[in-house]
This record gives C-alpha cells, sequence and structure tokens, in this order.
C-alpha cells in the first residue's frame, strides 16, 4: 500500500507538464502568447485600443517579452466602469460562463469566458492540485462558496478535470461539513483558512479527533493568511496546508499555487505573466524586490486583462524551486498597495462602507471598520457615531437608523455585518483624519 | 403649556451615565426627573432640568449628542385609574403615546406625569378638552424647588 502511494505521487499528471518547461522554451511561449493577446484585445476592446492610441502604440509594437511595459494598465475601476460586457472580446455566443465578484461601489465586476478559456482553468486547477500532491482517487470536499464567485466551481471542474472525486459541499453548515469529512473519507479541502479555522474550533468543540479523518491536504485562498496561520493549521490537524492564488478579474484560483516546499507560490506563467512595479511610480522592479503584482492574461479570449494591476505586494522568487517546476514563484502575499480588505472571502474596501452610509445620512458621518477574528472566523464591524441629524430621541427612532445603515451595507457588499451606533469623538482622530480600518486580525 | 425634555443619546459603556451627571453637578444643574431608555447597544437618558438651553451646551462641548424635545406634563389624581384616564382621552382622539414616565414631585394629592405623543398639539387638545390640568414649566420648576 505504502509503495503504491509513494508511485501515484510521483506520476506527474500529464497537464502539469508547462510547470517544468525549460526557461527558453517558456519565454518563448510567452512572447508568442503576449503578442496574440495584445493583438486581439487591440481588435476587440474599445477601452484598449483608444489607450493604445492614445500612447502610440500598435500591437507590432511588442517584440520581446520587456515590451509589455509599452502597455497601458487595467485598473479594477475600468471593470466596473465598463459594467457589465464592456470588456468583453468576444461576440455573446462564444462566452458559455459569467461570472462576478465584488466591485468598489456595490456594482460588481463581470467576468467571462469562452469553452477554451473554461479549458484552460480547468488546466491550470489541475496543475493547482497536482502541486498539492493531489491525483485521481482523492476525495476532494469543495467548501468554496457555489455561485457568481469564481472559487466554487473553478475549484470544483478542476477537480473533475484532474480525475478526483469531488463533494461540492459549498461553504456553511460546519457540523455537516465535519460528517462529510469524517464519514465520505475527505482527503483534501478547499476552503478560505478563516473557514478552515473555523472548523479546527468546531471539530474540537464536537469532540472529533483528527486523526479519525483521512484529511491530508487544505488548499487555502480567497484571502491574505500567514506563514503562521498555516503552521498552526497543521500542527493542529496534521496535514499539509497550501496557499492558493488567484482573482475573479484573471481566472478565479489557479493563477499561481505554492508546491510541497512551501516556499512562495508557482505561477502558470505560460497563462499568466506577472510584472513587479512600484506601486507608486509604476517602474518596473528587479526579481526579488517587493512592489505590486501585475498581471496580464496571455491566453483569455473572452476578457483579456492587460497589465492588471493586483494592488497585492509582493517580490517575484526568480530561483529554480526544489520541486523542480521551473515557473517562477512569488511570496506570500503579505499586504496591498490600496485600502481594500478581505472579509469571509468578500473584497470590501472603505468607500463602498462611505457609499452606503451616505445613502442614509446627508453629510458623511465618522465611521471606523473594526476587523476582529473569533472563533477562527473573520468578524467586521462598523462603527458610526451619532449625529445631532440622526439622533433620536426614541428608541424606535434610532433602532430605524440603525437598520437603515446596517441594511446599505448590506446591500453594497453582500454579507452582513455587525454595525454600532457610537457617542460623537469617541472614534480616535489622528492628524485630524480618523483611521479607516482598524485591523486586530493578528493580534487574536 | 409643553415643556422642554432634553435628550442625550448614551453608549452602553461604564462610567458614561456618570460623567453626564458629573457635567450637570459641576454647573449647578439640578435633574428634576428623569427616565433611562436602554437597549442592547445604547441608551436615550431623557432629563427634566430647569436650564435645559445651557445643559446641552455643556454636553455638547463634552461630546454628547443632545436634543431638546417638547412633553407634557399632566396632574392625575394619585389613585388607581388616573393614568387609565388620560390614556383613553388619548386614544379615542387618535394619538399614540411614544413614551413616558413619572416625576418624583407630587401635586397634592396628585401625581405628575410626563408624556411624549406623536401629536402634541392634539394630545394638548384633547387633554385640555377633557379638563386635565396641564403643568406649565414656570409652575413645575417652582414646585420642583418648593
Amino acid at each position: 500500500m505504502h509503495a503504491q502511494w509513494n508511485d501515484r505521487e510521483s506520476l506527474m499528471h500529464p497537464a502539469s507538464a508547462p510547470d517544468y518547461m525549460r526557461e527558453e522554451q517558456l519565454r518563448t511561449l510567452q512572447l508568442q502568447r503576449l503578442r496574440a493577446i495584445t493583438k486581439h484585445a487591440y481588435e476587440n476592446q474599445t477601452l484598449f485600443q483608444e489607450r493604445m492610441d492614445a500612447s502610440g502604440v500598435k500591437p507590432e509594437d511588442i517584440q520581446t517579452l520587456e515590451d509589455i511595459r509599452k502597455l497601458p494598465f487595467t485598473q479594477k475601476t475600468d471593470l466596473r466602469d465598463t459594467y457589465p460586457y464592456g470588456l468583453f472580446a468576444v461576440p455573446m455566443n462564444e462566452v458559455v460562463r459569467l461570472h462576478a465578484s465584488s466591485g468598489t461601489t456595490g456594482k460588481p465586476i463581470v467576468v467571462a469566458y469562452t469553452k477554451e478559456d473554461i479549458e484552460v482553468w480547468n488546466e491550470v486547477m489541475v496543475r493547482t492540485f497536482a502541486c498539492a500532491g493531489l491525483h485521481s482517487g482523492d476525495i476532494i470536499q469543495n467548501a468554496y462558496g457555489y455561485g457568481l464567485f469564481t472559487g466554487g466551481l473553478g475549484a470544483h471542474y478542476g477537480a473533475e478535470a484532474l480525475g478526483a472525486t469531488v463533494i461540492p459541499i459549498s461553504g456553511g453548515n460546519s457540523e455537516r461539513q465535519i460528517m462529510v469529512m469524517r464519514d465520505f473519507g475527505t482527503t483534501a479541502i478547499c476552503a478560505t483558512p478563516s473557514y478552515f479555522l473555523h472548523l479546527i474550533e468546531y471539530a474540537e468543540e464536537m469532540g472529533i479527533d483528527w486523526d479519525e479523518i483521512p484529511l491530508r491536504v487544505g488548499v487555502f485562498g480567497a484571502e491574505p493568511w500567514t506563514d503562521e496561520m498555516r503552521k498552526y493549521i497543521e500542527g493542529k490537524t496534521g496535514i499539509k496546508a497550501f496557499d492558493i492564488y488567484g482573482l475573479s478579474e484573471i481566472i478565479g484560483p489557479g493563477v499561481g499555487m505554492a508546491c510541497e516546499k512551501q516556499q512562495g507560490l508557482h505561477i502558470f506563467e505560460d497563462h499568466f505573466m506577472i510584472e513587479i512595479v512600484d506601486p507608486v511610480t509604476d517602474e518596473t522592479m528587479p526579481d526579488g524586490e517587493e512592489g505590486e503584482l501585475i498581471i496580464t492574461t496571455l491566453s483569455k479570449k473572452a476578457m483579456p486583462v492587460m497589465r492588471y494591476r493586483t494592488h497585492d505586494i509582493t517580490s517575484i522568487i526568480a530561483e529554480k524551486c526544489e520541486c523542480g517546476r521551473t515557473i517562477r514563484r512569488i511570496n506570500r502575499i503579505a499586504r496591498r498597495s490600496d485600502d481594500m480588505f478581505i472579509i469571509r472571502g468578500v473584497n470590501v474596501f472603505p468607500s463602498q462602507i462611505e457609499a452606503a452610509l451616505l445613502r442614509v445620512e446627508e453629510t458623511l458621518p465618522h465611521y471606523q471598520i473594526l476587523l476582529s477574528r473569533s472563533g477562527g472566523m473573520d468578524q467586521m464591524e462598523v462603527q458610526v457615531e451619532v449625529t445631532a441629524a440622526t439622533f433620536s430621541d426614541t428608541v424606535r427612532g434610532i433602532e430605524a437608523v440603525h437598520k437603515q445603515l446596517s441594511d446599505a451595507i448590506a446591500h453594497i457588499l453582500g454579507i452582513r455585518v455587525k454595525l454600532t451606533l457610537v457617542e460623537p469623538n469617541t472614534i480616535e482622530r489622528s492628524m485630524g483624519k480618523a483611521k479607516r480600518v482598524i485591523d486586530n486580525r493578528q493580534n487574536d | 403649556m409643553k415643556l422642554k425634555q432634553l435628550s442625550v443619546f448614551l453608549e452602553n459603556k461604564h462610567g458614561r451615565l456618570r460623567e453626564l451627571c458629573a457635567v450637570l453637578a459641576e454647573n449647578g444643574i439640578n435633574i428634576i426627573t428623569l427616565s433611562l431608555a436602554d437597549t442592547e447597544q445604547f441608551g436615550i437618558l431623557r432629563l427634566i432640568v430647569k436650564e435645559h438651553n445651557h445643559a446641552k451646551t455643556l454636553l455638547e462641548e463634552k461630546g454628547f449628542v443632545a436634543k431638546l424635545t417638547d412633553v407634557i406634563a399632566i396632574e392625575v389624581s394619585d389613585q388607581p385609574g388616573g393614568l387609565s384616564e388620560i390614556l383613553r382621552i388619548e386614544e379615542n382622539s387618535g394619538i399614540g403615546v411614544e413614551y413616558m414616565y413619572a416625576f418624583t414631585i407630587k401635586s397634592g394629592e396628585n401625581a405628575v406625569l410626563l408624556f411624549r405623543f406623536d401629536d402634541m398639539d392634539k394630545a394638548v387638545a384633547a387633554l385640555q378638552n377633557a379638563h386635565l390640568n396641564i403643568l406649565g414649566s414656570v409652575e413645575l420648576y417652582q414646585r420642583a424647588e418648593g
């Protein structure tokens, strides 16, 4: 049994071949794809064409990989401003799937896939699972949310394409998650790291011993987490926890994945070209230096995204990985260059909270966002100062204001968060300006 | 006819009510009566003080949200059925009570109750029609001091 196990592990999935491509072959493939996608985007995306024309750059100007620097950046706001279908680069009858993620002001960001794009997505997800040592015969419990969010279906079809058995359980219902894990013999789970921390606590309360569960791999992503959290999870449960990286704007999960060496995340460079730039000057940074990660989709037909500003701060690891893969790695994402944070897998900008508060109040009240972790789950509380205008001297009146504010936030974010009305001047001001986000999640 | 009531928003936070009272005490402001409505998250303190405008300014300077609201003080006989009668009069006129509380002072053999109705003018008219005694501020403050 043990020998067979090792044999299977050493068998590389055929889809993983590009991970081991010779470097010059990889760069040649990248250039070829970059030139093709630039032409495709130029011919089919009005916004990209206008920007190229404005800077006098033609697709033919892309002669080397470094020439990518001549191309304009894509911002998250570009995806919002062209809502819903403005960046689609193929006719609608070629689009086989739509997904959406939260935008910056309430409107979501819509992304599209052709049949080919879905195949690429499945391929990178197979390679992702292979990085974690998963293969046909594994039972993968997919606790990412199914629906518009790319996490659920992305992991689902990738696991099927790998040849594994998928349990499409989606998020929530912790007791059932643990029961299924134990009774179905789950060997791998996909979840947000904060949800898995919650499951660990839940299992403890249920008196479940992790030895009863054959789980050996966790694929955790959709929100930033730390190496300390990884070690905690591994120590508690005896599984190996892998960091997965992806963004809906690019494809969803499957842009990058940690391998068994656990030193950074391999980026599937044949489909995603990465650069690191200084977030302030936009200058390209050399390998090893920290800056903002920029991603270009090299093969996405339905909606190519050129030089996407992820606002994720990391650096490229150019040294070869001991695992043998030749595709380069990035370091674990530690922070962002903007004020976005992620709560329960949902991207949140303080500006969204402001927009919600302004729907109810005429002028923006002082407010603060408190992030904490309780029971393994990320919690968000919005504190809003009561003003003379919102203060009613009846309980009913104040509760009505509370409900209006709370509903407005839920409407924009899609998740309900705790809202507390506080007295004036209780939110600390520094230099006259309140600090909007207090993140206590690491301290808990 | 109507009285000014001072309402203050309070977070359910240790020591907050005491701080408020200290501000009034330091400035020699006497609380004639008060009521505290509280929920899990917050409370509303309602105060009757003679120097309500001054008290409001003082509290606002200390960072409280305060507001002046009209209320009515009604004299009722201190015996079973006294309150019931007021409520019947208002109910018959289609007026609802937003909140009410009692005074700590008595007016002879009568009790004094404080009301906030959803339609204050209509409420006053209905009470006057029924010949109930509505106490004015001057009279009330005098009794409180006397």
